[in-house]
């Protein structure tokens, strides 16, 4: 028996025969050819959403939080349910670099400067709301220990306050962690633009890069590092996040599975909204090559394994709440589903537990319709989750004389609306003026990086490849 | 190729670096310092519609405080003497001043005068001066030398730090009641003692929780 016989040879990452520089070309010239027109509508539906963001905020900041639809039941509504869904669908572009980076998942590399720009962008949408939902905004620095004339810290007991150390920690890990993956990039387009001003602005984020072989070692060192910063960060984020109910003792809140279930959550949802918008990249800007069917099946199992998750801790949930024989606990589960928002609830149920399992079937799994539509549904579920979690436990407390109906105003509808707005215009201009795919990183995976070519049965061949051409690094 | 960029911008990230730190250091100290209340708030002293004088009256004169603020001992707030306690003495004191001329208006209108407001607590915060004045609390250590002062300033930030800072230590402000207001009342030389005999005897024990202020 020979010993390779358990060799499998793995689908190529990058189809098509490229060459290095065929993949720099395909890559960067989206950056370099002039702006198509489809870009400009698409900028500015997204400007104008982001002007109704500011301006909703405004209104917001102006009359105080009573054009929101809380009441004195339901204090926390809309405003908390999109941080939750915004920062949720960050974690899957900190999942795609930082963890499968260090588990050595070479697919990774289509799809991760995609993700963590994503990352970035929603947190930044998510961040807006724990600020503005205090009412005054212009005592926010109170969150931060600073000396002031109270002569008081802020709470460090609270998880609200953790959350505050959570996210901020987090987007500028992301932040350098997407730059510092950048600057190879930044130098090949510094390199090849036309223009001396983009060259200069270029050049000048990409910190004089040569693509030398010292500087390859101590990026590749702090990348390194970075993907360990972040690792741990997947988990806390919304592990914290999570405690920011489940610390209270709110039944429904109070459930110590809630940690992993948000962060499964999270990833869910995540991976659902990068799924959504490569579909959309990779048709227009014709990346098939890079992103290929494969890397979006991968994502389809991911999706598939962390929608059980969270179908199983669902249903963990109510068998909790009628093993633990709390009154309160199995009212408030119960309610979940036939009560005043059980349509929210099985919304919730079918998004996110039924719907996925489309997955099961290779075909759907490889179905870019199929992949498409079923994202979105993910996502719209993964928005309800929050809802009925922040809202079917206020609604329905302890003392039935406060019980009380929540429904947003036009003015919090407009606000999420508005989010997409911000979102998007940061994301196209990503996609206009950086290189959406990392171009270093995928040409390591690529058969030319590896110079040891094996043939199929994994030997060593003796005839030297054609493709072997110059090993550059940024051209 | 020529070079994109001059050498010293090799110095540009790290200077950069440094910089916004120190500005960042430097805004929040600039908060720290200039907004706080003991910036924005001591020194108010707005000009009232008449122009009474506490050095002339509280000082030369040596008219007791409780005189004109006369709940200061019973109730929450002192109050502002209406216009029939100035009558009691302007009523034959220097009639024919032009400087009096709003108080007999608003005597024979029968409207108030609309003095200025200074100390003034938001309205989240309680603030009992009975509770203060009865244990020995000078209205100096609060509202400083008043009988010096030609127009009323708050010389005190009033801020929670402050109010704080006594409650957490009160013994060097505890004085005799009968001394409250007296403006010119030293320490004697054993004074932390009478503090320690006076805090034991009234179990004084300010409250430093947040409800005591914010009910
Ligand atoms: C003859 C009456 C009179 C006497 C005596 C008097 N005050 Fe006043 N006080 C007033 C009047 C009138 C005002 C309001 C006008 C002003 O602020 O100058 C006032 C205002 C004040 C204020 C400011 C109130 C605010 O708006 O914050 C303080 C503090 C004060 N007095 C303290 C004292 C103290 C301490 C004494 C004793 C040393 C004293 N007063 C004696 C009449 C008097
Ligand atoms: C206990 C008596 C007394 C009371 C009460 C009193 N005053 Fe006087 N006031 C005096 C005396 C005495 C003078 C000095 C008169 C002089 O210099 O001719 C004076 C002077 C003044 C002057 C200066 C007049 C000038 O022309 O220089 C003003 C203004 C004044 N008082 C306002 C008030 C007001 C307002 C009140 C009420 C809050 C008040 N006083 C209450 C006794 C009093
Ligand atoms: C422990 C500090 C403290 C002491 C002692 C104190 N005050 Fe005050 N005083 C204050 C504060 C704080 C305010 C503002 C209260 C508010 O806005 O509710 C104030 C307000 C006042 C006012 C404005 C009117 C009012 O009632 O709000 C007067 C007049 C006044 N004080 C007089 C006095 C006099 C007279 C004494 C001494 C008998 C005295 N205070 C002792 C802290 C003090
Ligand atoms: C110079 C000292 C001092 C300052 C300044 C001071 N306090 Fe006090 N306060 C006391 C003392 C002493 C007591 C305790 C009274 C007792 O135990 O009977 C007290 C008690 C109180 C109480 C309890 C009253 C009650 O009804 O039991 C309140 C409320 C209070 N202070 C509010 C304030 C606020 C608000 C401020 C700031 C604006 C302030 N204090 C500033 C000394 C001070
Ligand atoms: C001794 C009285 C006192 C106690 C005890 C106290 N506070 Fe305050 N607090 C104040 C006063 C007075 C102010 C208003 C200061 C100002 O703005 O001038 C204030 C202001 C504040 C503010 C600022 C509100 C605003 O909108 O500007 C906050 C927040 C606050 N307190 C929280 C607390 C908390 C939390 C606690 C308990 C840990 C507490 N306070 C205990 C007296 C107190």
């Amino acid at each position: 028996m020979s010993s390779n016989s358990g060799y499998v040879k793995e689908a190529p990452l990058v189809k098509g025969n490229h060459t290095f520089s065929s993949i720099t070309a395909l890559v960067a010239d989206i950056v370099e050819k002039p702006t198509p027109f489809w870009w400009y509508i698409a900028f500015g539906i997204s400007n104008l959403l982001m002007g109704l963001l500011f301006l909703m905020l405004g209104y917001l900041i102006w009359e105080g939080t009573g054009v929101w639809g809380l009441n004195n039941t339901v204090a926390w509504g809309w405003a908390i349910i999109n941080f939750v869904w915004w920062v949720g669908i960050g974690h899957a572009g900190t999942l795609i670099s930082a963890v499968l980076f260090l588990f050595r998942q070479g697919w990774r590399t289509a799809i991760n400067r995609f993700a963590e720009a994503m990352t970035i962008f929603a947190v930044m949408c998510a961040g807006i709301f724990p600020a503005v939902h205090v009412g005054r905004i212009w005592v926010i620095y109170w969150v931060f220990p600073l000396p002031n004339q109270m002569q008081m810290w802020p709470n460090f007991q609270s998880p609200l306050l953790w959350d505050v150390f959570a996210v901020s920690t987090y987007f500028t890990v992301s932040l350098l962690f997407w730059y510092v993956g950048l600057i190879p990039d930044l130098a090949t387009l510094r390199d090849r633009v036309k223009s001396k001003l983009a060259a200069k602005l270029y050049g000048a984020f990409a910190l004089g890069w040569t693509g030398g072989n010292r500087q390859w070692q101590n990026y590749e060192k702090a990348y390194m590092l970075l993907a360990g910063l972040a690792t741990p960060l997947v988990l806390s984020v919304h592990t914290i996040v999570s405690f920011d109910f489940a610390v209270s003792i709110i039944p429904g809140w109070h459930t110590t599975i809630f940690p992993p279930y948000f962060v499964a959550g999270a990833i869910f949802s995540g991976f659902a909204m990068v799924m959504t918008l490569m579909i959309i990249a990779r048709k227009i800007y014709g990346l098939q090559d890079i992103m290929t069917i494969d890397h979006i099946e991968k994502m389809n199992i991911i999706i598939l394994v962390t929608g059980w998750m969270v179908g199983f801790a669902y249903i963990m949930e109510f068998f909790i709440a009628w093993y633990s024989g709390v009154e309160y606990e199995k009212f408030a589960f119960v309610n979940r589903a036939t009560g005043p928002y059980a349509w929210a609830y099985w919304i919730m149920m079918s998004c996110n537990v039924i719907a996925p399992n489309f997955f099961w079937f290779r075909k759907m799994r490889r179905s870019i319709t199929v992949s498409f539509i079923l994202s979105i549904v993910v996502n719209i579920g993964m928005w309800f989750e929050r809802f009925v979690i922040t809202v079917t436990s206020l609604a329905q407390d302890f003392l039935p004389g406060s019980w009380a109906y929540y429904s947003p105003t036009w003015v919090d509808v407009l606000t999420y609306v508005g989010t997409f707005g911000l979102f998007f215009t940061n994301f196209l201009l990503f996609l206009r003026f950086l290189p959406m795919i990392a171009i270093a990183e995928v040409k390591m995976v690529m058969p030319q990086a590896d110079p040891h070519y094996y043939d199929e049965d994994g030997n060593e061949p003796v005839k030297e490849t054609e493709e072997l051409n110059e090993p550059n690094t940024n051209s | 190729m020529a070079q994109l960029f001059p050498k010293w911008a090799n110095k540009v990230p790290k200077k950069l670096l440094l910089s916004v730190n120190l500005l960042l250091l430097a805004v929040i100290f600039g908060f720290w310092y200039w907004g706080s209340p003991k910036y924005t708030q001591v020194g108010y002293a707005p000009s009232q519609p008449i122009d009474y004088s506490h050095r002339l009256h509280a000082g030369e004169l040596g008219i007791d405080c409780q005189y004109c603020h006369g709940s200061v001992m019973e109730s929450a707030n002192a109050g502002i003497p209406s216009t029939e306690t100035c009558m009691t003495c302007h009523s034959q004191i220097a009639t024919d001043s032009p400087m009096l001329e709003p108080l007999y208006e608003a005597w024979e209108t029968g409207n108030p005068v609309e003095w200025v407001h200074i100390h003034k607590l938001p309205g989240f915060a309680y603030f009992n001066h009975s509770a203060h004045v009865n244990v020995g609390v000078g209205c100096a250590t609060c509202h400083g030398r008043v009988d010096r002062m030609e127009v009323v300033m708050q010389s005190e930030p009033l801020s929670m730090g402050w109010c704080l800072d006594c409650h957490n230590n009160p013994e060097p402000y505890l004085r005799p009641v009968e001394e409250v207001t007296n403006m010119a009342w030293e320490p004697e030389e054993d004074h932390f003692e009478f503090a320690r005999m006076v805090i034991s005897k009234k179990n004084i024990n300010p409250p430093i929780y947040c409800n005591a202020c914010h009910r």
